[in-house]
């Protein structure tokens, strides 16, 4: 059963100076009296007692300011930061998309990307190689899959990683900023590919400013403050009360009944 | 349109009511997720492999003879010094070369581990911070790396010995006036097989602890980058041994003479034996062995305390 569990947790970075980051400062710190790396290093608190459970068939958008510990929770939620005080547990098999063009070797080919992230998310090389061409198809990239990643584009970038992440069937699929870079006619397809990737497979969890973004993949919602979860709901709610107007009122009759909402949120449903 | 009052029916809750409770301490600081980390990186063979391989072929990409140039390199710099060296100790060259060849090749894997491990995190930084998985992955992946380099290297050896069969087939003495007289080449050259797989899981945990020690102090890799040469010129490998038997006399081996703590008391010196002696049908010591045996246990013991305590902070150090 795939699940993530965070319970009470923390995430504090230690910020080592170029100073404080040797061993010389930690020894004399030492005979100074006051032991501490701990005491001296400066801290910044990301996240505080983050309560999260999420289970099958969560559909969760991430809101907040900039600085707000969207990324860091995800990492956190991804199990590539364990909480330094509190606990978590992710149960299920991780793929997560952050920034796109870090985490993937600019000099080698799409195609080895393809290879080393699908073997980095748990898959063998024969489970890729048969998945090349159902990813080539989808990204359309083609002959470019052999050029080297660094002649690509921003957005043929998030393509790939993209075609990467829903080809595998992860069970929990998180996606941080930056998916926006994409044209309107690829996320069409991938809207398509993903949802049904998020029915079939568990938790998706999405960071995004973009209220149609979020609108497309969530259902709920957490909205981030200063390290903490400020609130937590249905999207259209936190939504309404982190943007202070209800942003589904303005979308078109069309999209709304895609992404099964009402037009209003009161009782008669809006028309 | 009348702006309506926010009442949602449709809310799905993030929480659900099954959750488990809270286990009672932190989970992360146990020697059973530093094992974890190690079996499951152990289990990723496919993707260290992989990238091992990757990153020779990455180095020689636009190169026209590619990872032949590793090969190239060892044997001008072993003609070079095995040439250099037999002369200014005055020694055969016939069994000098081949010497200085063996033990340059275990030399370079040895130098790559300690550089290249205490770097192993540092310099995957974005692999750490991007996609969850084992830290061992990376240490097995510079390790699988240093290995394929000693493999290129071993055509070398190869060659050197198909040209210096004769002086080595037979007993021999390193050098005129040499108590030990060496067997000669036989099949005692399988040794050498044991010794590189003892020497292998030696370089895992040196990297592991290095590389962990050395992403929080970043003084550690300067360090030992500029300490490495002088403990090349202190190993017996452009030296032998006996050498520091000649200038005592030739009288004892061992013993009172305190020259030869030189090499006996550093580590090294015991790594390279291991897989020397058998490539040159010298005798070999089991000392070595104990010696190697005794730093493996003690290496590997020190890297698990600092997986147990330091492996989940290596992501936020980076």
């Amino acid at each position: 059963m795939v699940s993530i569990d965070v319970w009470n947790a923390s995430v504090d970075f230690p910020i080592f100076d170029a100073k404080s980051r040797s061993l010389k400062k930690l020894a004399l710190g030492k005979v100074g009296g006051k032991i501490g790396s701990e005491g001296r290093v400066p801290i910044i608190e990301a996240l505080h007692d983050i309560n999260i459970s999420l289970r099958h068939g969560d559909r969760v958008g991430l809101v907040g300011h900039n600085g707000a510990g969207k990324s860091t929770l995800l990492r956190l939620l991804a199990g590539i930061y364990e909480p330094t005080r509190g606990s978590s547990r992710v149960v299920g098999k991780v793929a997560p998309v952050f920034d796109l063009g870090v985490g993937m070797d600019p000099e080698i080919s799409g195609y080895e990307n393809i290879m080393i992230r699908g073997l980095f998310l748990g898959m063998s090389r024969k489970e890729m190689e048969k998945r090349v061409d159902d990813i080539t198809e989808f990204t359309e990239l083609g002959d470019y899959l052999q050029m080297p990643l660094r002649t690509y584009s921003t957005g043929m970038r998030v393509r790939l990683a993209l075609g990467i992440v829903t080809s595998i069937d992860p069970e929990i699929l998180i996606l941080d900023e930056g998916i926006g870079a994409v044209d309107a006619a690829f996320m069409a397809k991938a809207r398509d590919r993903m949802n049904d990737l998020v029915k079939r497979s568990g938790i998706l969890v999405f960071a995004n400013h973009s209220d149609d973004f979020l609108a497309e993949f969530c259902t709920t919602a957490i909205w981030m403050d200063e390290g903490k979860v400020k609130m937590q709901g249905s999207l259209r709610e936190v939504l309404t009360s982190y943007k202070g107007r209800d942003p589904f009122q303005n979308m078109s009759p069309e999209t709304l009944e895609r992404i099964g909402q009402p037009r209003v949120l009161s009782g008669n449903g809006g028309e | 349109m009348t702006p309506s009052p926010v009442v949602s029916s449709l809310v799905q809750p993030t929480s659900t009511v099954e959750r488990p409770p809270a286990p009672l301490a932190p989970n992360s600081r146990t020697f059973a997720r530093a094992f974890g980390d190690v079996r499951d990186g152990w289990r990723q063979r496919e993707l260290w492999g992989h990238l091992g391989w990757q990153d020779i072929k990455q180095r020689y990409r636009r190169s026209v003879i590619g990872p032949l140039w590793i090969t190239i390199s060892m044997g001008t710099t072993a003609l070079a010094l095995g040439l250099l060296y037999s002369q200014l100790f005055n020694q055969e060259l016939g069994t000098f070369l081949p010497y200085v060849t063996a033990g340059f090749i275990i030399w370079n894997f040895i130098l790559g581990v300690v550089t290249e491990g205490t770097e192993v995190f540092i310099a995957n930084e974005g692999l750490i911070k991007h996609l969850p998985a084992p830290i061992t992955v990376h240490v097995l992946r510079m390790v699988w790396r240093q290995v394929l380099f000693l493999v290129h290297n071993m055509a070398v050896y190869v060659v050197v010995i198909a040209i210096f069969f004769p002086a080595l087939v037979g007993e021999y003495r390193m050098y005129e006036g040499d108590p030990i007289m060496q067997p000669g080449l036989s099949w005692a050259v399988l040794m050498v097989i044991p010794a590189f797989v003892l020497i292998v899981v030696n370089a895992v945990w040196v990297a592991l602890l290095f590389g962990i020690i050395s992403t929080r102090f970043r003084d550690i890799p300067p360090v030992i980058s500029s300490f490495i040469n002088l403990v090349f010129f202190m190993t017996p490998i452009v030296w032998h041994v006996g050498v520091l038997n000649k200038v005592t006399g030739g009288e004892g081996d061992g013993g009172g003479d305190w020259r030869m703590l030189i090499a006996e008391l550093n580590p090294i010196y015991h790594y390279v034996e291991i897989f020397r002696a058998p490539l040159l049908g010298h005798v070999q010591d089991w000392h070595h062995w104990v010696v190697v045996g005794g730093f493996t246990v003690v290496g590997w013991a020190l890297a698990l305390i600092a997986m147990r305590n330091y492996r989940a902070r290596v992501s936020y150090w980076v």
